[in-house]
């Protein structure tokens, strides 16, 4: 027996995807992934219109989208992320509905609850076998982890493995097994591996980010938790690897064992890992090829699903054990939300992702951005988007001065007399427009492009047209 | 002050304004900037009040602003000024 | 209180926005060896305007301007900074007093078009040729404004026709030269930078090197190495423990009208109570003391 079938297109057909339906894609190959595209210009070959498109991300790679939403093949956006090209078409109102935006726990959660239904997933694979046994460790566009194709396979109608690496029945090493997949296509390639994972991911060079690190390091140090079973997470950002970097040393220095680092996995995670200061890695995606050769060799480096890793709604997920997140922002408001969707303009140029997940679940949140960039403040008196709200984001770590939630006095009272530059959130959003100026206010659109849906569940906030 | 020859100040890079100045009847301002929302009209009365401060009524100046804080804007508006001078 | 001197080129706005931030005790914007030659005028005005616009803090402010030996750019820079008030001015390749007397007499011009005290800008002569390191005391003492010496050895290596090394053997002499004039004129006495970025063990090593040898501070290329420089730079808690009860003893020895007292069986000297005083005020100026 097997599920092979000769083509994307013949695929697509027994499928049965008919106009108005919805379609899922993982978005581990990143800005390198040739699969999206592919299967919606043979929908559009297809006849096939008014699809919806339900995505953990979009890249700039998915820029074609942007035609198929003109000519009518695509109707409907769903993701957690969405960079480039595509960001500012949405941005500009182009989707007559809005786009959906969930956190990465929140988009498997309604997977299988059943409130967001997937007709027909298709699941880039970098290695599978006739029968879909299928994973992301082996193969020319290996990515490593596969953690959020899991809920697409395990709850859409129909499956279709799509892989460049077909091997011998039964792949032995498997992610996602042939229980839940329906029809196996082999192609050419499924992506391009400079832009699925960077050789390396490099610490940032930039002094602004050298001291944001060292501030998030020692802020960490002092927290009350940097002790045996530490917990952490870190996104993958130049400032954020250089404050794990510098955590490692601390961790190293005063004999810390920790218990898991977790996330997006860098090569940092990974040498803090090797140097033991966890005996776990939780990876739900891999950033560096040093991530996907971890995962494939070092039985402490495990792979989740994205409902293991940030599921509001599993018995429990990882992220409710994290002691301390470090996650970016674009902006962040007097009352600590943040917004990671926009830039300051209005622009869609990111999402959650895992950030309100991680925030929710972890001990302390730690935002750690430049309080100036180029001549943008910082901090606003009101987020254009609400991302993660203000209550579960505990500590905010710039250049010039560290603001604690006034929710946390504990942490405050902890990180008192250690020669930190701490201040009040109002004292430091002065001293960026003095730095600046004080902004003109952006004027937007009355059209809703997108709504954003927390956690929870619940409408967050909207996103308006850009003018 | 006469603006006689076209010159140039500043760079592309982030933080910094690209200035460059040239003869004209009149004061043109032609602004580009990745914070034209933000601060496009206090850019624009930067320039003019350096403008004035040098007494130049005729020039065509255009600016390609990579987020230049207001000290830069000054200095790069005025460096190309006082560059074309020597000229 | 200059343990550490961060170099910043003249002419890059986001550094310079950003200089402020980055742990130094003081940051040199530089007009000279960072500055393309069709750039000077760009960066002495970028780094006027910046001075005048942004909060430094308690930061010190030193520009780097061009040497006399260069196309006049050191009066333009000299013309345009000197009216913000700079902590200090650091003049290049400083071969002589009569260098000295020229800068200082030119600066006492700008001063006085400008209307300020005339004697107020001090200067940090940087010594980076072998001429310079043998007249090292009386450049050090030729003018009033001197309030500290600064060793370049990169080009003094080429000027001594030889190798910079790491362990750097080679200015062994004229970092002993510079401190023993420094000392006898009485001013302070800053190290070169250490040049290699990420050799984060280096910098130690030889920031420890230089403060044996009587340096009170040392510059950097990199804000990497400022954390480094300032740990070296400041007394160790032991040190301020140690000054508090040199003092202590002093004040009992007075009260029981004693001359001489020792403490932990080491006689307390005039020489062993100014270094605790100097300590002391150390530990003051970073906020360590008690």
């Amino acid at each position: 027996m097997s599920k092979l079938i000769n083509s994307i297109n013949e695929a697509i057909k027994q499928s049965g995807l008919k106009s108005g339906m919805t379609i899922s894609f993982h978005h581990h190959l990143r800005n390198g992934d040739f699969v999206m595209n592919a299967v919606v210009d043979e929908i559009a070959k297809l006849g096939i219109k008014d699809i919806t498109i339900n995505a953990s991300s979009f890249f700039d790679a998915h820029a074609p989208i942007i035609e198929h939403i003109k000519n009518g093949v695509v109707s409907g956006l769903e993701c957690s992320y969405m960079s480039g090209r595509i960001g500012v078409a949405v941005s500009s109102g182009i989707l007559d509905k809005p786009v959906i935006f969930r956190s990465h726990g929140g988009r498997p959660a309604d997977i299988i609850s059943g409130k967001s239904h997937i007709d027909v997933a298709f699941v880039a694979a970098p290695t599978a076998d006739k029968m879909g046994n299928c994973s992301g460790k082996y193969g020319p566009s290996a990515c490593g982890a596969l953690g959020y194709a899991f809920a697409d396979a395990m709850h859409a109608d129909h499956v279709v493995v799509i892989t460049d690496n077909l091997v011998p029945y039964p792949l032995s090493d498997f992610s996602i097994n042939e229980t839940y997949i329906d029809a196996v296509v082999k192609v050419d390639k499924i992506g391009d591996p400079a832009g699925i994972v960077s050789g390396t991911t490099k610490i940032t060079r930039d002094p602004v980010g050298l001291v944001m690190a060292d501030y998030a390091a020692q802020t960490i140090k002092h927290s009350g938790l940097l002790k045996d079973g530490f917990s952490f997470q870190t996104g993958a950002g130049g400032a954020s690897l250089a404050a794990a970097n510098y955590l490692k040393d601390i961790m190293l220095a005063e004999k810390i064992k920790g218990s898991y680092g977790m996330g997006g996995i860098t090569k940092y995670m990974v040498d803090m890992l090797v140097a033991g200061c966890f005996h776990t890695l939780i990876d739900v995606q891999c950033f560096d090829l040093d991530a996907v050769n971890s995962l494939r060799t070092n039985p402490g480096h495990r792979e989740v699903t994205a409902s293991h890793y940030a599921s509001p709604i599993a018995k429990s997920a990882a992220v409710d054990n994290l002691d301390v997140v470090i996650l970016g922002a674009t902006e962040i408001d007097l009352d600590f939300n943040v917004n990671v969707h926009t830039d300051s303009s209005g622009v869609i140029m990111g999402g959650s992702g895992g950030h309100n997940d991680t925030a929710a679940g972890s001990k302390i949140a730690m935002i750690i951005a430049p309080l100036v960039r180029a001549r943008l403040p910082l901090i606003s008196d009101k987020v254009l988007c609400v991302t993660t709200p203000g209550k579960t984001v505990d500590i905010l770590v710039t250049q010039r001065g560290i603001a604690v939630n006034p929710n946390r006095p504990e942490l405050l009272a902890n990180l008192k007399g250690t020669g930190l530059p701490i201040m009040d959130m109002r004292d430091l959003q002065k001293l960026a427009l003095g730095i600046t100026g004080t902004p003109k206010p952006i004027t937007r659109g009355k059209k809703v492009v997108a709504e954003v849906i927390y956690r929870d569940g619940t409408k967050i906030d909207e996103i308006m047209q850009v003018i | 002050m006469e603006i006689k020859a076209k010159s140039f100040a500043g760079t592309l890079e982030s933080s910094d304004v690209f200035v460059e100045v040239s003869p004209n009847s009149g004061r043109k301002i032609n602004l580009e900037s990745v914070v034209l929302a933000q601060f496009g009209d206090d850019i624009t009365r930067v320039v003019n009040e350096v403008l004035d401060s040098f007494k130049v009524d005729n020039i065509a100046i255009t600016l390609k602003d990579r987020g230049a804080l207001e000290c830069t804007i000054r200095a790069r508006v005025e460096t190309a000024i006082r560059r074309q001078e020597g000229k | 209180m200059l343990r550490s001197l961060l170099f910043l080129p003249g002419n890059n706005p986001n550094l310079i926005m950003n200089g402020g931030i980055l742990g130094a005790d003081g940051i040199i914007f530089d007009l000279e060896d960072a500055v393309a030659p069709d750039e000077k005028d760009g960066a002495r005005i970028l780094v006027r305007n910046a001075m005048k616009a942004l909060d430094y803090g308690s930061v010190n402010i030193i520009v780097r301007i061009n040497s006399i030996d260069d196309n006049g750019y050191w009066k333009a820079d000299l013309d345009e900074v000197i009216p913000l008030k700079p902590y200090m001015i650091m003049p290049t390749k400083v071969s002589d007093a009569g260098y000295i007397k020229q800068i200082s007499a030119y600066i006492d011009e700008v001063e006085k078009r400008n209307n300020m005290k005339v004697g107020s800008t001090k200067l940090i002569p940087l010594l980076e040729t072998a001429i310079g390191i043998e007249n090292a005391y009386n450049i050090a003492t030729s003018d009033a404004r001197i309030e500290a010496m600064f060793i370049g050895a990169e080009d003094l290596t080429a000027d001594l026709q030889c190798e910079r090394t790491k362990a750097g053997n080679e200015i062994f002499y004229a970092r002993a030269r510079i401190v023993s004039a420094a000392r006898a004129a009485g001013v302070e006495v800053i190290d070169t930078p250490f040049t290699d970025v990420n050799d984060d063990e280096g910098i130690v090593i030889d920031a420890k090197y230089a403060k044996s040898l009587g340096f009170s501070g040392k510059a950097s290329i990199s804000p990497r190495h400022v954390n480094a420089i300032n740990t070296v730079f400041s007394p160790t808690q032991d040190e301020v423990d140690y000054a508090y009860e040199v003092l202590e003893a002093i004040e009992q020895a007075k009260a029981q009208g004693k001359g001489a007292i020792s403490l932990y069986g080491k006689m307390i000297d005039a020489p062993i109570v100014m270094r605790a005083e100097r300590v002391i005020a150390s530990a003051k100026a970073i906020g360590i003391a008690k």
